[in-house]
């Protein structure tokens, strides 16, 4: 019998995923393994998280048409789904909850956490302050200047906020010092990874925890705008938000997936984070997946404006699903993406994280191959508060 | 078969054995294959020689900051067959390298490990790599006689530790404590029974205990109830410190643990 493409659970995806993790992580990724394989199918803790999501998350997120944004681009129709209206602004907070409660389950004290644009991390410290968890965040050192804001949310929280000086000073270091954390404390330690990379069980157990959004998304579509949705698109960073509104689509073979790459300066320049339309097959983080890496399989630094973007791996479900060719994933500019940034901004009021604006910008790439009036599914992953400085400094603004 | 298990056999009951890590390319390719003859000369059993890599998830910063150093000084995965050529021909001792897997899985691991053997290097230690996703590197080196070396630590369950036994050659590596590397005053006890579980599961196993060894008593302790003891950021400290007089030194003085 074939495999619906919603029912793949890992550990591969294809020929991506696995685990590639030193030993010493192998019993706790087990042990992770079995308590999420128990709590998934446990009416308690199905129950204790839909309530929090309720109560606590705002959840569900409602979906919004974008008319003069849409006008603006042509004759399409576009559809955010507003996950930027959760509690701490973004779609995080969906992975975080579901992890954070099953770090209670395994008895686990403390939390550690990777951040890139801060959302994660803060996401992160919010559950650990309400769930009564010590906290530790990794940020690179690029990242705590360009995400301040951010910091101070966490630190406010009750985190610590540990800034990384090692290697590129972003993202990819941060995971790297979470995990050398992770292998000293894994006793008392729950590394509560922020997206669908990493080592199995994290890719689907990430993928399932934001999965509420497609899910969520798809009946809207269907109870309030009368068909599914022509097009579903997202930013990918690690790929969550994108694997989280693609999954409940996957075997609806009428419904294209897009996925929006940060291109930098440019996918033709060395300064971008387009891991799957410029990189190859590798492993990084405990996973096979695409990757940008040299002729020796050292891993290249990633730029981009935005910095949750800025990671020069992706999780091992986008590699497949691109490799099977059942999503695509297309390349936006720094420059793209904040031209989409200020037209939603002043078209609809509403201020889009930067790594959001990313999925906004690529829609006009689209536009040859679309049909007149095709309805547009975006992932509004997050909102625009933490990149005030960045978008000030960008546009002149004070 | 494997060298580098004969000689851990051969030196058991003669004090032990002390098998010595160093990066290279670090601080240049020449320097680090001195350093590696030096080694060798002052009562280093076996070699392990370290392949940089961009993301060392297992590294301490003494061996993160060194092989940082060395991609930033020029390098390239080529230049380990280079050095090994050279370091086996001035030395006796097994030479083995230590590689994050992602640059072998991108040379080729059958092409990685017909040129290991070609240099004449004894194997490989791979501490991103768990024998569950490894079948295709036990059949590269066993087509061309390597030891490969993997991984049992403090929470590897039995089955995972007798995993580990069954699927290296050379050694078992013994993770002393949940930990990357670097140097540590107290290794905890974790570490004998590590080994414990190893005699368990292979009575014919040979292992050695690394993470933290940094002085002549532990390398005596970890000599009594395991075959070797492996050292690696205390001697590019020393390296630091003192250049080659300052690791040789540090060799001799780790050496002396060997003596009953
Ligand atoms: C608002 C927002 N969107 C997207 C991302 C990218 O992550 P992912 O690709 O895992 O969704 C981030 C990461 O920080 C984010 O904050």
């Amino acid at each position: 019998m074939v495999q619906k493409l919603t029912e793949q659970v890992g550990p591969y995806f294809g020929e991506f995923g696995g685990r590639f993790v030193p030993e010493s992580l192998i019993a706790a990724l087990d042990e992770l393994d079995e308590t999420y394989q128990h709590a998934k199918n446990d009416p308690e803790f199905i129950a204790e998280l839909a309530h929090l999501h309720k109560t606590y998350t705002g959840r569900p997120s409602i979906i919004t048409e974008a008319p003069k944004f849409a006008a603006s681009i042509g004759d399409i129709r576009v559809f955010l789904k507003r996950e930027d209206l959760n509690h701490t602004g973004s779609h995080k907070i969906n992975n975080v909850l579901g992890q954070a409660l099953l770090a209670k389950r395994m008895g686990k004290s403390r939390i550690i956490a990777e951040t890139g644009a801060g959302q994660h991390g803060v996401a992160s410290a919010t559950a650990a302050a309400l769930l009564g968890l010590e906290c530790v965040v990794y940020m690179g050192a690029v990242d705590t200047v360009r995400q301040a804001l951010n910091v101070a949310r966490m630190r406010l929280l009750g985190a610590e906020v540990i800034p990384v000086t090692t290697g590129s000073r972003t993202l990819k270091d941060a995971i790297n010092e979470a995990l050398r954390d992770w292998v000293a404390n894994v006793e008392n330690t729950h590394y509560l990874l922020g997206t669908v990379a990493g080592p199995h069980p994290f890719p689907t157990m990430v993928r399932d925890f934001h999965s509420v959004i497609g899910i969520e998304a798809r009946q809207q579509m269907l109870d309030q705008f009368g068909s599914l949705p022509d097009v579903v698109a997202a930013c990918v960073g690690g790929g969550s938000n994108a694997i989280g509104i693609f999954h409940a689509f996957l075997d609806d073979e009428s419904v294209r997936l897009v996925g929006m790459e940060a291109a930098g300066d440019g996918v033709d320049t060395l300064r971008h984070a387009a891991t799957l339309s410029m990189g190859r097959p590798g492993v990084l983080h405990g996973a096979k997946s695409y990757l940008l890496q040299d002729e020796d399989g050292q891993t290249l630094e990633s730029h981009s404006i935005s910095a949750g973007l800025d990671y020069p791996g992706v999780g091992p479900e986008h590699a497949w699903l691109k490799d099977i060719g059942r999503a695509e994933y297309i390349p936006v500019t720094d420059t793209e993406a904040m031209e989409a940034l200020k037209l939603l901004s002043r078209n609809e009021g509403i201020i889009p994280a930067i790594e959001t604006a990313h999925a906004l910008a690529g829609i006009e790439k689209l536009m040859p191959t679309l049909r007149p009036g095709s309805k547009i599914l975006v992932n509004l992953s997050g909102r625009g508060d933490k990149d005030m400085e960045t978008a000030a400094k960008y546009f002149g603004l004070i | 078969m494997s060298r580098t298990e004969d000689v851990l056999r051969r030196n058991k009951g003669n004090g032990g054995s002390l098998i010595g890590y160093f990066p290279l390319g670090y601080p240049s390719l020449k320097e680090s294959i001195d350093a590696a003859v030096v080694m060798c000369e002052s009562g280093v059993d076996v070699l392990e020689l370290g392949i940089p890599y961009s993301d060392p998830v297992m590294d301490g910063i003494v061996i993160q900051q060194a092989t940082e150093q060395a991609l930033a000084n020029g390098f390239r995965l080529r230049h380990t067959f280079d050095a090994i050529r050279e370091v086996t021909s001035r030395v006796s001792a097994p030479v083995l390298v230590m590689t994050y897997w992602n640059p072998v899985m991108q040379y080729g691991q059958e092409k990685f490990a017909s040129e290991l053997a070609a240099v004449g290097a004894s194997g490989a230690i791979t501490p991103d790599l768990i024998p569950d996703e490894a079948s295709g590197w036990i059949g590269a080196t066993n087509n061309h006689g390597l030891d490969r070396v993997f991984l049992a630590t403090p929470t590897s369950s039995p089955a995972r530790t007798e995993s580990a036994c069954a699927n290296s050659v050379g050694f078992v590596y013994a993770v002393s404590t949940m930990g990357i590397t670097g140097a540590r005053e107290d290794l905890d006890q974790k570490a004998k029974q590590v080994v414990a579980e190893v005699r368990t599961q292979s009575s014919d196993s040979m292992t050695a205990v690394g993470i933290g060894v940094s002085t002549a008593a532990q390398v005596r302790d970890i000599n009594s109830y395991a075959d070797g003891a492996i050292v690696g950021s205390a001697f590019v400290k020393a390296y630091q410190q003192g250049g080659l007089d300052g690791l040789r030194r540090k060799v001799s003085e780790l050496a002396k643990g060997k003596s009953k």
